[in-house]
């Protein structure tokens, strides 16, 4: 089974702030249960900032939702624990875990543009947190207010504005004030970019990037896109059908990739840097139906490397060498896959 | 000589905006959406109309299809002004001239099965009904949706968004027009899609001759399925040239700004803040002279006095007063 050929990394590193282990969540429909999140490992180790990638679907969202444990009424965290500074979150009493949000966890929605209340000027917003929350006095928390401007680099003068009256950008950057504002150990950021333009994107991450240097917190981002997972995160994990596939720092998860879907993913984002416009190849196929899952690997149908032991039997996530884990039967072949993978040839013609 | 299939001349779209009572407040009333632009498309050349949100590329692109009209200046098509078209010369237009939206699930009514959103161009250009299934199936097996017969009778929800992207191509594609308008086709899709709508809306345009727009904040998306690109601002041209160029060796500071914004798979990539102020352009109170030199960081006196206009600089257009002396 998965857990008994997982070698936990994390003794190799610092003390991780939030460990994931063996993290499964269904969703009960009636009949039957739909494992949206299926036996995940993985650490988010402290003061780093960490990726979540993969398709709609995946359970990423799922996944991170349940970091704050607030997820949909028929969800339900079946198996394993998510060790945060030492609790497991998903054992902790709903007064428990009420404290640790917006104290110790703060969640930035997707969309977080659209997630401020068009009816309430952004300050009283800011107060719900500051003053309901953190039990701030009025001058405290105008005081913090006006700071939590400065660090996300809106003028303080705009407190008093309505949403309607922020930019897209503006927006996102309110969010993110509203993640900070008690001063969380870590902060889960569900497509935080998705729906900006380039160049604000750019500004936002770079803003992220700041803030978790100059105030030591961790954050996990959720996305899909590599590119954002290249600029910011120090690891990535990525996912695929519920289940982590591959884990490692961005640098050798990008250079060297060991499973397929992290090399396919790779080949379907234009690269600026590269020479000429390059055909771009897409993983063609879609992801399993969550609620009927193959019995072997779950991208062994997109997979072109895939053998019958792959289509019999589900790989495992295991440790391939420090601090990078896959779950692939053939990561030993990686170095001859990653070469034919490079070729449109063998991902098939089309999607 | 060949003719142009589009021409833009000193095109303007104000919009006009807010109420008396703002008027009065001296608030402006009028948006410049697109405000004075020129640029010429030849039968089969792909263009990108790149910037970012309230640029006014989109407005460009909704000028060219009719779901707007010019309020200054000309546009042209194929030779008659866009906004004079009347009767069976606009029913004409409108097959001819086609417009791929942003949202696939915004784009189709979800209550239509795959078969009545096709069907219904074909309807409204009085195609003879016995050739609406061959039509469909043939434009479906255009955009590579394998085994077209399946998809039918689906409903939009039915699909994913690559598929249902496929299906809104397919039926801008059905009435085999000479021009269409891509405006951010893959901006809502997975990135791991994203690859494949790219590669049919290519394909496709080859195959057809299709002369076409691609309007995208991205310029390695637009990169990747236009050889020209049109960079714009505030309603302006800032830069015109061959992509590869512009890509490579940018001239205008918005345009470098956009090329080291780019997004990249690449984990060894520069961390530089952007050349380029904060804040986003307001297009209702755009400053004086260039619009962009509120966030220009070369921007200098002559720059907040007069608009720039374009010049030709190697092989491009740029509207930038760093190269005045150039001239």
């Amino acid at each position: 089974m998965k857990t008994s050929s997982f070698q936990s990394w994390a003794g190799n590193m610092n003390e991780p702030l939030l460990s994931v282990k063996d993290l499964s969540i269904a969703y009960q429909v009636p009949g039957l249960d739909v494992v949206a999140v299926s036996r995940a490992f993985f650490d988010v180790p402290k003061g780093a900032i960490v990726g979540l990638v993969g398709e709609s679907g995946c359970g990423k969202t799922t996944m991170a939702r349940a970091f704050t444990r607030i997820i949909a009424d028929n969800a339900k965290i079946t198996e394993g624990s998510m060790l945060f500074d030492g609790q497991d979150l998903a054992k902790l009493s709903e007064k428990a875990m009420n404290d640790l949000r917006w104290r110790d966890i703060a969640f930035v929605p997707q969309s977080a543009m659209n997630s401020l209340d068009p009816v309430y000027r952004v300050e009283y917003q800011l107060n719900e947190v500051l003053r309901g929350r953190g039990g701030l006095s009025r001058a405290q928390a105008r005081k913090r207010a006006v700071e939590l401007f400065e660090l996300v680099g809106i003028e303080a003068n705009r407190l008093r504005d309505f949403p309607h009256q922020f930019s897209g950008g503006m927006r996102q950057r309110v969010a993110i004030a509203l993640a900070l504002a008690l001063n969380p150990k870590l902060i889960v950021a569900d497509e935080p970019v998705t729906a900006l333009d380039v160049i604000v994107q750019r500004q936002i991450l770079d803003q992220m990037r700041d803030l978790q240097r100059d105030l030591g917190i961790s954050i996990i981002i959720v996305t899909h896109d590599i590119s954002v997972v290249a600029y910011i995160c120090d690891r990535t994990v990525v996912m695929y059908a519920g289940e982590v596939v591959e884990d490692c720092d961005t640098k050798t998860l990008l250079s060297a990739p060991l499973h397929p879907y992290t090399m396919g993913l790779k080949n379907a984002f234009p690269d600026i840097a590269s020479a000429g416009s390059g055909m771009l190849t897409p993983i063609s196929g879609a992801p399993p139906d969550l609620a009927r899952p193959p019995s072997g690997c779950r991208f062994a149908a997109r997979c072109p490397f895939a053998t019958d032991h792959c289509r019999a039997v589900s790989p495992t996530l295991r440790q391939f060498a420090a601090g990078h884990s896959v779950a692939c039967h053939r990561a030993d072949e990686a170095v001859v896959l990653r070469g034919k993978a490079e070729n449109p040839a063998t991902w098939g013609e089309m999607a | 000589m060949t003719t142009p299939l589009v021409e833009v001349e000193n095109a303007q779209l104000h919009y006009k905006v807010g109420s008396a009572v703002s008027a009065m407040f001296g608030l402006p009333s009028v948006v410049k959406a697109v405000d004075g632009i020129n640029f010429r498309l030849n039968k089969g050349e792909s263009v990108g109309l790149l910037g970012e949100s309230g640029c006014g590329k989109t407005s460009v692109g909704r000028l060219l299809v009719r779901l707007e009209e010019v309020t200054g200046g000309s546009a042209r098509f194929d030779g008659a002004e866009i906004a004079d078209l009347k009767g069976a010369e606009l029913r004409r237009f409108r097959s001819r001239s086609q417009m791929i939206f942003q949202n696939p699930f915004d784009a189709v009514n979800p209550r239509y099965s795959i078969k009545k959103t096709m069907a219904e161009p074909l309807g409204n250009a009085g195609i003879a009904k016995l050739e609406w299934h061959d039509r469909i199936i043939k434009a479906l097996e255009l955009v590579r949706l394998a085994e077209p017969e399946q998809y039918l009778d689906r409903f939009p929800h039915q699909l994913s968004g690559g598929q249902l992207q496929r299906v809104v191509m397919a039926r801008a594609l059905i009435l085999e027009p000479d021009f269409v308008v891509a405006d951010e086709p893959v901006s809502m899709l997975d990135v791991s899609v994203r690859a494949g709508v790219l590669n049919v809306f290519r394909d496709v345009r080859d195959k057809l001759g299709l002369t076409a727009i691609y309007i995208s904040h991205d310029l390695a998306l637009v990169r990747y399925v236009c050889e020209r690109t049109i960079v714009m601002y505030l309603g302006r041209i800032m830069e015109d040239g061959p992509t590869e160029n512009i890509v490579r060796d940018p001239l205008h500071p918005y345009t470098q700004a956009l090329v080291a914004a780019v997004p990249t798979p690449n984990a060894d990539q520069s961390h530089e803040p952007l050349p380029i102020g904060r804040g986003a352009p307001d297009p209702r109170n755009p400053p004086s002279g260039c619009v962009f030199r509120d966030r220009c960081p070369k921007a200098f006196a002559r720059c907040a006095v007069d608009v720039p206009l374009p010049q030709k600089i190697r092989n491009r257009d740029v509207a930038c007063h760093l190269f005045d002396e150039a001239m």
